[in-house]
């Protein structure tokens, strides 16, 4: 911001004819604030177009449709029978379809950054950023958009994972509330792929740099296996892994046993990781040039 | 800077540095209400970081600028109700098609459904892309996305029209539809700033002009008092005899009409050069020759560059308070 501003004007009132017509500008309270009901109507126009992107582009949809089937078949089949022993494929199904569930948000959240790193490549970002509407508006309509799109990726995953013998042992409500947990969580790291995304100059950088981070958080926990075969460190690694928290807090969920330390820790983590990330990547968004 | 309580846009001292680099070292404008100010440079002079700052795109590192009577920094939000931004590269979404993209601004603007609908449709009526409503904007032609972009920049009807390098890339034909786009906004009341790298474009649509390189103003006024100073358009003459040259350029001096007196003989292409100012004095040459019996073998007009432009605005600098360019050029 300038320093050294040394205008008179300040009280003028505001000059320029608009055109013939109705003008659409609307009265809002204050210094041009925007009211929480035309911040969500600008949430609506903008998530519209990130959907009709997809209707557009319909090969975006690949990730969220076909990865679910293909890890879980990958897991359950490649690498069940070796780590739950050969013949108990269908046990390993209930057991890693949670941990998947976590792995699922985290991929899609992995898109949200390139995705953005891309969109401001393109002329649109100006536009937006130079119209009348709350600049944070932009990147929630984007995460509303993804969280349908991880929701969808996870209704695949269970749906193939029924075929091949998964059983919810508990109720369906605690299923929700997994799916729940799972979303909210994925939701919180797509603040952090936005961060990125708009900090790292190219995409590929996005990707390259969120590969690096994501490997041994997704490997170095109890997604795929107990971390009781793990050694000492690896384990207690994996004990403060955030996707641990989640795969133990869905796993609870949907095979029953006990839950309240996960699901805490798991919400704990997705508060925290949203309250440090998402004011700075709106005031990165808002910075950009 | 008398007439400040009718000016829609006032840029005063502004000051923009990439790091070492200087974008803006400076700059002091007026764009006068339901006029258009041209402003006219090469790349790299500034233009775009200019326009960028005007809307709330980039904060400059000192000055002020106005807008509506809005300041940039201190009240970006009231002065984003007031502009409309078409930049060099369309700022449209390309996998949306032209309908979807007015009807999302229309909903950003905070119109109703029916109203953002209705408004989409008389604007892509308007512009001539009815036809092309449906189709995702990744299809367009070049100048049909110049024309859905400006289509999106008149959703909110704004008083102040950012037009930066609208033309840039463009074929002539297409160069002339957006001309003709902008004039019929300016007929309605518009006020335009307008960035380009052509003369022509700056003498077709703006009002006055305001002349930038590295930075900072070096030239600024009406357009006919620039192109007075410039020299307006050149007349090159062939004879059918190029021995007659010489005696058309000296009857020509004889006349003692502005500019004219300027006329001037390149060998090398066997043509005559007149600085002209007005379409009267074209008349007037060419009246003149024909009355005096030269054969005329080819007439051609050109308009000065944007490199005879800076020669000849640095040309009149270095000599001061000393007339003329074209006197200079005699």
């Amino acid at each position: 911001m300038s320093a050294t501003t040394t205008t008179t004007q300040l009280s003028k009132s505001p000059v320029g004819t608009p055109g013939p017509g109705p003008a659409p500008a609307r009265k809002t309270s204050g210094e041009g604030r925007i009211g929480l009901r035309a911040n969500l109507r600008h949430i609506g126009a903008l998530a519209r177009r990130n959907a009709l992107q997809i209707k557009q582009d319909p090969e975006s949809m690949f990730d969220a449709v076909l990865m679910p089937i293909i890890f879980i078949l990958l897991f359950v089949y490649v690498f069940g029978g070796a780590i739950a022993g050969k013949g108990n494929n269908d046990a390993y199904v209930n057991y890693v379809t949670p941990g998947l569930m976590a792995m699922m948000g985290m991929n899609i959240a992995m898109g949200v950054g390139v995705g953005i790193n891309d969109d401001f490549k393109k002329g649109v970002m100006d536009r937006f950023r130079t119209m009348p509407i709350a600049r944070s508006s932009v990147l929630i309509a984007k995460i509303v958009v993804e969280v349908g799109r991880m929701m969808i990726a996870t209704a695949i995953l269970l749906g193939t994972g029924f075929l091949l013998g998964l059983e919810i042992k508990t109720s369906f409500v605690e299923l929700l509330a997994a799916i729940g947990l799972s979303v909210v969580f994925g939701a919180s790291l797509m603040w952090i792929f936005i961060l990125l995304g708009l900090t790292m100059k190219t995409a590929q950088a996005v990707q390259g740099m969120a590969m690096l981070v994501l490997m041994p958080l997704q490997f170095g926990s109890s997604i795929f296996a107990p971390p009781t075969s793990m050694p000492g460190w690896l384990e207690t690694f994996t004990d403060y892994n955030p996707l641990s928290n989640l795969a133990d807090a869905a796993r609870g969920l949907m095979n029953g046993g006990p839950v309240a330390h996960s699901v805490w820790m798991t919400l704990g983590w997705a508060l925290a990781i949203t309250v440090v990330t998402a004011p700075l990547a709106v005031s990165k968004f808002r910075k950009k040039t | 800077m008398t007439r400040s309580h009718t000016n829609a846009v006032e840029v005063r001292g502004l000051v923009k540095h990439f790091g070492e680099t200087k974008a803006l070292d400076g700059v002091d404008l007026d764009v006068r209400e339901g006029t258009v100010l041209g402003v006219l440079g090469p790349n790299g002079a500034g233009k775009t970081t200019l326009v960028r700052c005007l809307s709330t795109l980039l904060a400059p590192d000192s000055g002020t600028a106005t807008v509506a009577g809005y300041d940039v920094v201190r009240q970006p939000r009231q002065l984003r109700r007031t502009i409309g931004l078409t930049g060099q590269y369309a700022s449209v979404d390309e996998k949306l098609s032209g309908f979807e993209n007015l009807y999302m601004i229309g909903r950003l603007l905070d119109l109703s459904r029916k109203d953002a609908r209705s408004r989409a449709d008389e604007l892509l009526e308007r512009f001539s892309l009815t036809e092309a409503a449906k189709r995702a904007a990744m299809t367009y032609s070049g100048g049909m996305r110049r024309r859905l972009d400006l289509a999106a920049s008149m959703i909110g009807k704004p008083a102040v029209l950012y037009l930066d390098e609208p033309t840039t890339g463009l074929d002539p034909r297409t160069r002339n539809e957006v001309w003709d786009e902008v004039q019929r906004m300016v007929s309605e009341g518009v006020t335009v700033l307008l960035t380009t790298q052509y003369m022509e474009e700056a003498e077709q649509l703006a009002n006055e002009l305001t002349v930038i390189d590295r930075g900072r103003v070096i030239a600024n006024g009406k357009v006919d008092e620039l192109k007075a100073k410039v020299g307006g358009r050149t007349l090159k003459i062939r004879a059918v005899d190029p021995a007659d040259l010489g005696s058309m350029a000296a009857a020509l001096r004889e006349t003692g009409l502005d500019g004219v007196a300027g006329s001037t003989v390149v060998p090398d292409e066997e043509a005559l050069y007149v600085p002209i100012l007005t379409d009267q004095q074209l008349t007037a040459v060419v009246g003149l020759l024909g009355a005096r019996g030269f054969g005329i073998a080819h007439i051609g007009t050109h308009l000065p560059s944007l490199d005879e432009v800076f020669l000849a605005i640095t040309g009149q600098k270095s000599t001061v308070s000393d007339a003329l360019p074209e006197e200079v050029a005699a």
